[in-house]
């Protein structure tokens, strides 16, 4: 029963979550612009606008382009769902493991460079293949990361993951550090986060997700934008629940365990939500045709924490 | 603290330094090649600090103090001063793709890791870790050596070769200090005779490419 009740709470939790924790980004931002930058809560008011707007659909756009932002938000979500982020004990727990996470994610990217083609315009086109591209050097270092992670705890679920690493099976291992790197790596790229695509930006020659998305209007785009957001917190959620899962309930714990766990979970987000902020005000945006060696990078690196688990025994 | 998680500490920052090696071949700029460098040292410094620190021998904390005073200071700022003072190039030439470097780096981890399993078949898990690691650091210093055109970078690349014998010492135990003293003044030795060789390649071919030497090798022409 309380699994079901947990579950609930976690479905909740990450749409109700995830525009705060976007704006907090934007605004933490803006601070170390040095500008006032609008208040961590405006993507709730975005989002409320957006919503309250007539959608807009070009002539030629087919019915991929009306169901692209509905199917892209439904997996994202469903995504977010079974990433334990304050208590393992949830009703979907057994299902989620991180190979179904990676594939709906790719579900709601396949679906967004869909929409971004459907239109015909050149954006769409241009913004759905560098999609494409960040994707296909993305999926196999996230693949990396999921395989080094469990060669190390024999299970791809992350609720036994954090199961596993709670128990104090595991030490510091090299591995874990690379994998770590990787994780980050891929998570910048697949948010669209700064070196690789600039959120904030409309200029032609950089954007690549808002590319794909410049058709939409209205409720599509709020769809759309809610999925990017939600997108967000969930990798900063799956990276503190693999890395960090200190706090994290188990199956058992009372409602103080999961009191906890919710503390826990929330101060986790925003102090790594803090660190990209920094981390993106730190570095510039590189060209596209680098993108090829940052996210080779992270492969490598996904690569290299599989080799030094054989060395160090762990397996 | 259990020795477990001493030893573990000490591959975490041993690995730091190997991802410092993989940072050097991934550097475009000069500038960005020597402050990685001096990150790398300085994750040297504290791998000996750290080791001192275990095997309760003092004298590795002088080895921690040597990498951090001439390794991660007096090299970089004398290297940056080299660059600015000779008006190089700040772009890396490389003679293979980045690309394609990274993933060569890659198989030489995992060449090190394989020539290391078998050798120290006897020693345990511990020090065969810390073994791979700083081969890795070698090796990975030899290819930069290999992959790049621009002396300085060259000269990074001996460095961090370097480096990664520093940290197969410290990792060993009962390296005496003699050793390590006469390491550290031999790469400041040669630090300055890089120096006054690169003028003198500047001076006699109006670059640091060092393509230009090709043509007075004996073998060819």
């Amino acid at each position: 029963m309380n699994a079901m009740l947990w579950q609930l709470v976690q479905i909740v939790l990450v749409v109700a979550l995830a525009p705060l924790v976007t704006g907090y980004v934007r605004w933490a931002k803006a601070r170390l612009n040095g500008r006032r930058g609008p208040a961590p809560i405006q993507p709730y008011r975005d989002l409320y606008r957006l919503l309250q707007k007539e959608a807009i659909v070009a002539h030629s756009a087919s019915w991929i382009f009306r169901a692209a932002p509905y199917v892209t938000f439904a997996s994202v979500w469903l995504a977010a769902c079974i990433v334990p982020t304050f208590t393992t004990n949830m009703v979907l727990a057994p299902a989620a493991d991180l190979i179904a996470l990676v594939a709906l994610l790719a579900v709601g990217r396949f679906w967004t460079a869909l929409a971004g083609m459907d239109v015909g315009t050149s954006f769409g086109g241009l913004g759905a293949s560098r999609e494409m591209l960040i994707a296909s050097l993305a999926e196999p270092a996230m693949l990396m990361v999921t395989f080094s992670l469990s060669l190390l705890s024999g299970t791809t679920a992350p609720a036994q993951i954090v199961a596993f690493i709670l128990a104090g099976n595991v030490g510091v291992e090299v591995s874990l550090g690379l994998a770590l790197a990787a994780l980050v790596m891929v998570a910048l790229a697949e948010n669209g986060r700064i070196p690789i695509d600039n959120p904030a930006t409309h200029l032609e020659l950089t954007m690549v997700h808002e590319a794909m998305v410049l058709e939409y209007s209205g409720r599509h785009l709020a769809m759309i934008e809610a999925a990017a957001m939600i997108r967000l917190t969930l990798y900063i959620a799956l990276i503190a629940t693999l890395f960090a899962p200190w706090g994290i309930a188990q199956p058992g714990a009372g409602a103080a365990g999961v009191v906890i766990g919710m503390v826990a979970f929330l101060l986790k987000t925003f102090s790594l939500a803090t660190t990209l902020a920094l981390f993106e005000t730190s570095i510039a945006k590189m060209r596209v045709f680098r993108y090829a060696d940052f996210l080779g990078g992270a492969l490598l690196l996904g690569l290299l924490a599989t080799i030094f688990l054989y060395v160090s025994e762990a397996v | 603290m259990s020795q477990q998680f001493n030893y573990d500490i000490a591959h975490l920052i041993g690995a730091t330094v190997l991802m410092a090696g993989f940072g050097l071949l991934y550097q475009r700029r000069v500038f960005a090649v020597l402050n990685t460098f001096a990150f790398q040292a300085l994750a040297l410094a504290a791998a000996a600090a750290w080791q001192a620190h275990i095997q309760d021998a003092p004298h590795l904390y002088f080895t921690a103090a040597i990498a951090l005073l001439f390794k991660a200071l007096a090299v970089p700022f004398a290297l940056h001063w080299l660059v600015e003072r000779l008006g190089i190039h700040r772009t890396v030439e490389t003679a293979l793709s980045i690309g394609w470097t990274m993933i060569v780096g890659v198989a030489l981890v995992a060449l090190s890791i394989m020539l290391v399993l078998p050798v120290t078949a006897a020693a345990s898990a511990l020090t065969r870790e810390s073994l791979a690691l700083a081969m890795s650091v070698v090796l990975l210093g030899m290819l930069m050596m290999i992959t790049r055109r621009n002396a300085v970078t060259q000269v990074v690349g001996f460095m961090a070769l370097e480096n990664g014998l520093i940290l197969a010492a410290v990792s060993a135990k009962g390296m005496p200090l003699v050793v390590e003293i006469s390491i550290a003044f031999s790469v400041l030795v040669a630090m300055t005779l890089f120096g006054i060789f690169f003028f003198r390649i500047r001076e006699r071919f109006d670059s640091l490419d060092v393509a230009y030497l090709e043509s007075y090798r004996g073998d060819r022409s």
